[in-house]
C-alpha cells in the first residue's frame, strides 16, 4: 500500500483507538462505550450484508446469523463452558456453514425474490429460537459470563474480563478491533481477484459463466463469508449484552444491516461503518422529537436515497479512479 | 479434416414444437464455419445448445472428443468452447480493460486465497493478465478506450469489446453470436476483417449470421438450417448454388405466385 493510502487510516486508527477512549474517560460518559461497541459490532453484520449487495444480491435476512451466531456462541460458553474466543470462530464458521446449505437453493433467485426470501429467514430464526429446547424459549439466555483469559505459554495475551474495574472498555476495544480486522479483510478481498470476479456476477451472471466463472460457487462463497461476519458479530453482541433472547435480532435489525449499506454507499468498502454510525446516531438523536421520530426518520431516509442514491460517501469522493474505484449505483443491484 | 467441435444427431424439442430437429455437422480446427438458416430456423437455439446455455434433447456436442452439452456453461468454458454475446452483454460497470483483466479467469494460476493473501503466484498472474489485456485491447482497435466504462462505448466498439472478453478466455473455439447484427456494410467489412484475424490467432470460429454477403465472404464452411432441420453443408461457392438453399430462402415459386 502507498504511504498516501496509509495516512487515512492512521487517522482512523488513533481516532477510534486513543482519541475516542481518551475523549470518553475526559467527559465521563462511559455509556457511550456501549453505544460505539454496538456500532462496530453492527458495522461487522453490515459489511456481510454489503458484501452480498457485491454480487447483486439484496440480503434483509442477516439478522437471522446474527441471531445464530449469539446462540452458538452463549449455548457453548454457558451450556458447555466452552472458551468465549473459541466459541467466536466457531459461531462464525456455524453461520457459514448453515448459509450454505440455505444459500444453495436460494441463491438462484433474483432481485426482490431473494430480498423476499431472506426477508423471512430473519423471522425463521426468532421462531426457531424461540422453539428449539438448546436456546431456552423466550427466556433465553441470561448471564453470560465475560470473556475469560487467553494465555500462550503461561504468558497472557488478553486478561480475563472479570478482572477489569468496568468490562465496558474492554469491550469497546474488543468489538474495534474485531472492526478493523473485518473491514481490512473486506478491503482486501474486494480488491483482490475475488473481488473482480463478485463484480462481474454483480454485472451480468450469464457473461460470468460463459467467460468460465463457476457462478454458482462464487455466490455461495460470497454468502458464506456474508453469513459468517453476521454471526461474528452477534457472538460478541451476546457476550456484551450478557444475554440473547429470540427478539435479540428482529426484522427490524435485517432492515438497518441492509440500511446502513445505502446509507453508506454501496460501492464503497467502507460505506457499511459510515452508514451504521451514522443511523444509529441519527435514530438516537431524533428520540428528542418524541412521537414524530419515526415520521422524521423515514422521510430523511427516502430523500437520501433519492437525492444520494450512492451513499454518504460518494459526497465526499469526487470520482474514483482505477479498476474498481467505479461506483455501483443502486439501480443496478436490482438487475 | 480432424473436427475439434462435433454436432452429432442434436435435437431440442419445446414441448411439440421441434426448434432443431437432429442435426449433425463437424467443425475443423482453425475453420471459420457459419450457421445461417432464415428466422426461427432454430439458429440460436443451436448456438445455445452447443455453448451449454441450454440442455439438448436428445444427441450431443463433443470438443475433441469429450461430450461438452448439458454441462454448465462455465464447465464447457473451462474445457475450451466458449461463447460471445450480442452487443448488450458486457460488464457494463467496468472499464474496458477491466473487462478484458477479469474475463483472463481461466488462465489463472493462483487460487483465490491465493490473489486475497497477495501470493508472488497471483503477483505474477496479475501482472500477465494486464500486459495480455493491454495486448487483446491493442489487437481489436480498442486502445483509445481502455479507460472508459463500458457502458459508454458506441455499438460498433461493443461488439469489439464482447470479441475481446471471448479472447481474453484464450478459447480453442469462440462461438460469436450475430457478430455482424446492425451493422453497415463499411462496418461489417471492417468486422469481416476482424474476424479473420482472429482466426489467424488460432482460434476456431463458428458463426451463428443473418448478413449473407458477409457470410460468404468469412466462411470456409456454411451449414443451412430451415426449421430445425440441417438442408445443406458446404463451402460458399457451394452453398450459393444449392436449389434448396435458395428455396429456403426466397421461397418456393409455388408461395411467390401465391402471394
Amino acid at each position: 500500500m502507498r504511504p498516501a493510502k496509509l495516512v487515512p487510516v492512521v487517522i482512523f486508527l488513533i481516532v477510534v483507538l486513543i482519541l475516542v477512549p481518551w475523549a470518553i474517560e475526559v467527559s465521563g460518559r462511559a455509556d457511550l462505550y456501549y453505544t460505539l461497541t454496538s456500532v462496530a459490532l453492527l458495522s461487522i453484520a453490515s459489511a456481510g450484508v454489503w458484501l452480498t449487495f457485491f454480487i447483486g444480491r439484496i440480503n434483509i435476512g442477516q439478522g437471522a446469523y446474527a441471531l445464530l451466531g449469539g446462540y452458538v456462541s452463549a449455548v457453548l460458553v454457558v451450556t458447555y463452558g466452552w472458551s468465549f474466543w473459541l466459541t467466536l470462530p466457531i459461531a462464525g464458521l456455524f453461520c457459514a456453514a448453515v448459509s450454505i446449505l440455505i444459500g444453495v437453493p436460494i441463491l438462484r433467485l433474483r432481485g426482490v425474490y431473494f430480498a423476499m426470501v431472506t426477508l423471512v429467514l430473519t423471522e425463521v430464526a426468532r421462531l426457531l429460537a424461540l422453539a428449539v429446547p438448546v436456546t431456552n424459549g423466550a427466556k433465553g439466555i441470561t448471564s453470560i459470563p465475560p470473556p475469560g483469559a487467553v494465555s500462550l505459554f503461561g504468558l497472557t495475551l488478553i486478561p480475563d474480563f472479570a478482572t477489569f474495574p468496568s468490562t465496558r472498555p474492554a469491550f469497546y476495544y474488543l468489538a474495534v478491533v474485531l472492526m478493523i480486522l473485518c473491514f481490512a479483510a473486506m478491503y482486501r478481498l474486494v480488491h483482490s481477484r475475488l473481488g473482480q470476479l463478485c463484480r462481474s456476477l454483480q454485472q451480468n451472471e450469464e457473461l460470468a459463466s460463459s467467460i468460465g466463472v463457476n457462478v454458482s460457487y462464487l455466490r455461495i462463497l460470497a454468502y458464506a463469508i456474508s453469513s459468517f461476519l453476521g454471526g461474528l458479530g452477534g457472538a460478541v453482541f451476546a457476550a456484551v449484552a450478557q444475554s440473547v433472547y429470540p427478539s435479540s435480532f428482529a426484522v427490524q435489525d435485517s432492515v438497518n444491516f441492509m440500511l446502513n449499506c445505502f446509507l453508506g454507499g454501496l460501492g464503497y468498502v467502507f460505506g457499511p461503518m459510515l452508514g451504521t454510525l451514522v443511523l444509529y446516531f441519527g435514530w438516537d438523536l431524533l428520540f428528542l422529537t418524541g412521537k414524530y421520530q419515526l415520521l422524521i426518520y423515514s422521510t430523511i431516509l427516502i430523500a437520501l436515497m433519492l437525492f444520494l442514491p450512492n451513499g454518504l460517501l460518494s459526497l465526499r469522493i469526487p470520482k474514483p479512479s482505477g479498476l474498481f474505484g467505479q461506483r455501483l449505483r443502486s439501480s443496478e443491484v436490482k438487475q | 479434416m480432424i473436427p475439434i467441435l462435433e454436432v452429432d444427431s442434436v435435437t431440442k424439442r419445446f414441448g411439440g414444437l421441434i426448434a432443431v430437429n437432429n442435426v449433425s455437422f463437424k467443425v475443423g480446427e482453425h475453420e471459420i464455419l457459419s450457421v445461417i438458416g432464415p428466422n426461427g430456423a432454430g439458429k440460436s437455439t443451436m448456438f445455445k445448445l452447443i455453448a451449454s446455455f441450454m440442455r439438448t434433447s436428445s444427441g450431443e456436442v463433443r470438443f475433441r472428443g469429450e461430450r461438452i452439452s448439458n454441462r454448465s456453461p462455465h464447465m464447457v468454458a473451462r474445457r475450451g468452447v466458449v461463447r460471445t454475446f450480442q452487443e448488450t452483454t458486457i460488464f457494463r460497470g467496468m472499464t474496458v480493460r477491466a473487462n478484458v483483466i477479469v474475463s483472463h479467469h481461466l488462465r489463472a494460476n493462483a487460487s483465490l486465497l491465493g490473489y486475497f493473501l497477495g501470493t508472488a503466484t497471483a503477483q505474477a498472474d496479475q501482472d500477465e493478465f494486464g500486459r495480455s489485456a493491454d495486448e487483446i485491447i491493442d489487437f481489436l482497435g480498442l486502445g483509445s478506450q481502455r479507460d472508459e466504462l463500458a457502458s459508454n462505448l458506441p455499438q460498433g466498439h461493443l461488439r469489439a469489446l464482447g470479441i475481446a472478453i471471448g479472447l481474453a478466455t484464450n478459447p480453442p473455439v469462440l462461438l460469436l453470436d450475430e457478430p455482424f447484427a446492425g451493422m453497415n456494410h463499411d462496418e461489417t467489412m471492417r468486422a469481416v476483417d476482424l474476424v479473420r484475424r482472429v482466426r489467424d490467432r488460432g482460434v476456431t470460429l463458428l458463426l451463428v449470421e443473418h448478413d449473407m454477403p458477409a457470410v460468404m465472404k468469412i466462411s470456409d464452411r456454411i451449414v443451412v438450417l430451415n426449421f430445425g432441420e440441417k438442408i445443406a453443408e458446404g463451402t460458399p461457392a457451394e452453398i450459393q448454388n444449392n436449389e434448396e438453399v435458395i428455396e429456403a430462402y426466397l421461397g418456393s415459386e409455388d408461395e411467390t405466385i401465391g402471394l
